[in-house]
């Protein structure tokens, strides 16, 4: 299995390091650093505005910048986190609480050398993660029948909306809300339209870019106008030279970015919990685990170095069940998956098989992308931190722009941008009324599939709905989904100590109007 | 008698949720709704708007009782009405413009009005960003992306 693993990878690098598909892969890494270090821009309307305009390109080099775009903001998020103590990406919120102090200390360009390290092994792991992984997965996944595939959907689902932030019960109602919004058009099977109130150009159904960008976009910059507050760049001044960290801060981070690495790629298997969850839990581990767990939260580089590598390997783990089973675990997967289907590309158990170019191709793109964001990171550190105080006032309009133009080009259709502004209203109502709309993308990427798939098994099993507990591999699934639901309400009910001091490290990282979504 | 009714947030969105579910039930149960075994069109949103229905009852209640939480207000603390106002008629001018007069004046005007929603922004600041964005824009998605979007409607530029 090893060495077919690495033919695999070699024959994936000879993909990736293609000029065409190499130039691509470094613009999408580049436009993700870029977006990371913005604050209020997050990866996932980047990548809603990128995705027409990979229409006329190859599906790889399209794939690849796509999903360059997610690993870069990463690299990027952090910086803003440290410097600034604006968390302005969630997965690294965290890290504002032991970076911020190591800026004020002088000690920022360590705080920032050491997560670029931390972020590297995180990353590397990760990926490795995936290639021995992912084609074990498929293995198992090619035995699935529709039932499976239902009750693998619905835990992919339930994990995805009640392990994400905020009430879990409004996630699961989202999430419902995504799979209607998946059901306007036609119908598969009988092509009776639904839910279009006669308007023609919905029977094709949403435009997945008119929703991610109404709600990560519009909803979003409603939410932030006028609301941002001035940057402090007070501490912002790092040079190239401060970022090499010294023996003794390497050897003090060491260890923590082992465990962080570890604790990130388990999160980044179970579906639903994200580089967010990874990165709180291994701060919280590791708080718990130091022998002087008082230096947390005044500067401890071990705060940086682990979250960092959880975040890292977390989000490379993420591609795992997005390409071996076609099920997203957040929203920006959720996101790709669609993109691959706009290219063509079915997603599920055969899109190894079947475009092994993609899959080892983009493997091979994570190695050369996480080290041009390394060479990107390093000497070009003082540009970043620049771009850190264009002020808000003149990064909205222009992404307004991004995101009509964006619209516009998917379809060359004004109706199109109308849609994006209506779903935009509609998501600012929601965020005000604290529902987090990241599970809605969820369900409308998977909802044509699930409703496929749910008739399809019961047309096989002739109307039984016992079809999904006999079939031993469907019931363990739907297994799994009794044992989220009734995790939630044992929580609900009890409110055990350990989400008290999850809520705790909560509280203490600095809100910022912007950016609950950027996801 | 403190015991007083009070609006709290999570009510409104317990009630947006049955509305729609009920909603999306109402207009499924339109379309023809078939077997378990032959399911027609109508089943899968009637039943998600059930489902959707009955989350937004449970939403609301259990939002009863005491809270911490105690914020009733829909609207937050500061409403930005002019800044909203610019946000969204940015893109309306969008799609007027571009449909009459072509892609110039869309990006032109959608720029501007959005910028003028910020409250430290002036004219001739929002000026400036307009006109360095369409300059952009016009460069990348005319010339280089060649999306089909004529620059000026009637002019053959």
């Amino acid at each position: 299995m090893i060495s077919t693993a690495i033919t695999d990878l070699y024959y994936g690098f000879g993909v990736a390091l293609e000029p065409h598909n190499l130039m691509y892969c470094f613009l999408g890494v580049l436009v993700g650093n870029l977006v990371g270090v913005l604050p209020g821009m997050g990866p996932v309307a980047t990548i809603s505005i990128l995705l027409p305009l990979t229409f006329g390109m190859q599906p790889v080099p399209a794939i690849l910048m796509l999903s360059g775009v997610y690993y870069g903001a990463q690299y990027g998020g952090a910086i803003c986190s440290i410097l600034l103590n604006l968390p302005c990406h969630p997965p690294h919120a965290v890290t504002c609480l032991d970076g911020f102090p190591l800026t004020k200390q002088g000690k920022g360009g360590t705080a920032l050398g050491i997560t670029i390290i931390a972020a590297f092994v995180g990353a590397s792991f990760g990926i490795t993660e995936m290639i021995f992984l992912a084609p074990f997965l498929v293995k198992v996944a090619l035995e699935f029948g529709p039932a499976e595939v239902c009750s693998l959907m619905l835990v992919g689902l339930l994990a995805g909306s009640t392990l994400a932030k905020g009430s879990p019960l409004k996630g699961i109602a989202m999430t419902v809300l995504g799979l209607l919004v998946g059901i306007v058009g036609s119908d598969i099977e009988t092509g009776q339209p639904r839910f279009t109130f006669g308007i023609t150009e919905l029977f094709d159904g949403v435009e997945i870019i008119a929703l991610a960008l109404g709600m990560f976009g519009i909803a979003e910059f409603m939410n932030s106008i006028n609301n941002t507050e001035t940057v402090d760049m007070k501490y912002a001044k790092v040079g190239v030279s401060d970022m090499f960290p010294s023996k003794a801060d390497l050897k003090l981070a060491f260890w923590p970015m082992i465990r962080g690495t570890l604790l990130g790629s388990l999160c980044a298997l179970i579906p639903g919990t994200g580089p967010t969850i990874a990165s709180f839990v291994s701060y919280a581990t590791e708080k718990k685990i130091s022998k002087t767990p008082e230096r947390f939260g005044h500067g401890a580089i071990e705060g940086v170095a682990c979250p960092e590598a959880s975040t890292h390997s977390s989000v490379q783990g993420d591609f795992i069940p997005t390409m071996s089973l076609g099920i997203p675990g957040d929203t920006v997967m959720a996101l790709l998956l669609g993109a691959l289907i706009i290219h063509g590309i079915v997603p599920g158990p055969q899109l190894i098989s079947q475009h092994a170019d993609i899959f080892w191709g983009l493997i091979a793109s994570f190695w050369i992308g996480n080290i041009l964001l390394v060479i990107l990171n390093v000497p070009m550190i003082g540009l970043w931190v620049k771009l850190l105080s264009i002020p808000y006032r003149y990064l909205y309009p222009s992404a307004m722009f991004f995101v009509c133009i964006g619209v516009y080009a998917a379809s060359n259709d004004m109706f199109q941008v109308g849609e994006t502004i209506f779903i935009g209203v509609i998501g600012y109502i929601l965020l005000r009324l604290d529902f987090h709309p990241a599970p809605i993308l969820l369900g409308f990427v998977l909802g044509p599939r699930f409703e496929e798939n749910f008739r399809r098994s019961l047309l096989i099993s002739r109307g039984d709905l016992m079809t999904f507990i006999d079939r031993p591999i469907s019931a363990f699934f739907l297994f799994i989904c009794v044992v989220l639901i009734a995790a939630q309400i044992y929580v609900w009910l009890r409110k055990p100590k350990i989400l008290a001091e999850g809520k705790a490290i909560e509280a203490q990282v600095p809100t910022t109007p912007y950016s609950e979504l950027a996801e | 008698m403190q015991e007083k009714f009070k609006l709290k947030r999570d009510y409104y969105a317990g009630a947006l949720m049955l509305l729609i579910g009920v909603g999306a039930a109402v207009t499924g149960s339109g379309y023809k709704f078939g077997t378990l075994a032959r399911m027609g069109p109508g089943f899968m949103p009637v039943m998600l708007g059930t489902v959707l229905a009955f989350l937004g009852i449970l939403i609301a209640a259990t939002a009863l009782g005491p809270s911490e939480d105690d914020d009733k207000r829909f609207l937050p603390d500061n409403p930005q009405w002019f800044g909203w106002f610019c946000i969204l008629a940015g893109p309306v001018l969008f799609i007027i413009l571009g449909l009459y007069l072509g892609m110039i004046p869309a990006v032109f005007a959608c720029v501007f009005v959005c910028a003028l929603g910020d409250n430290t922004a002036t004219y001739k600041s929002s000026l400036i960003l307009a006109a360095g964005v369409t300059v952009f824009g016009v460069l990348l998605f005319h010339y280089l992306l060649n999306i089909p979007f004529p620059l000026l409607r009637g002019v053959n530029l």
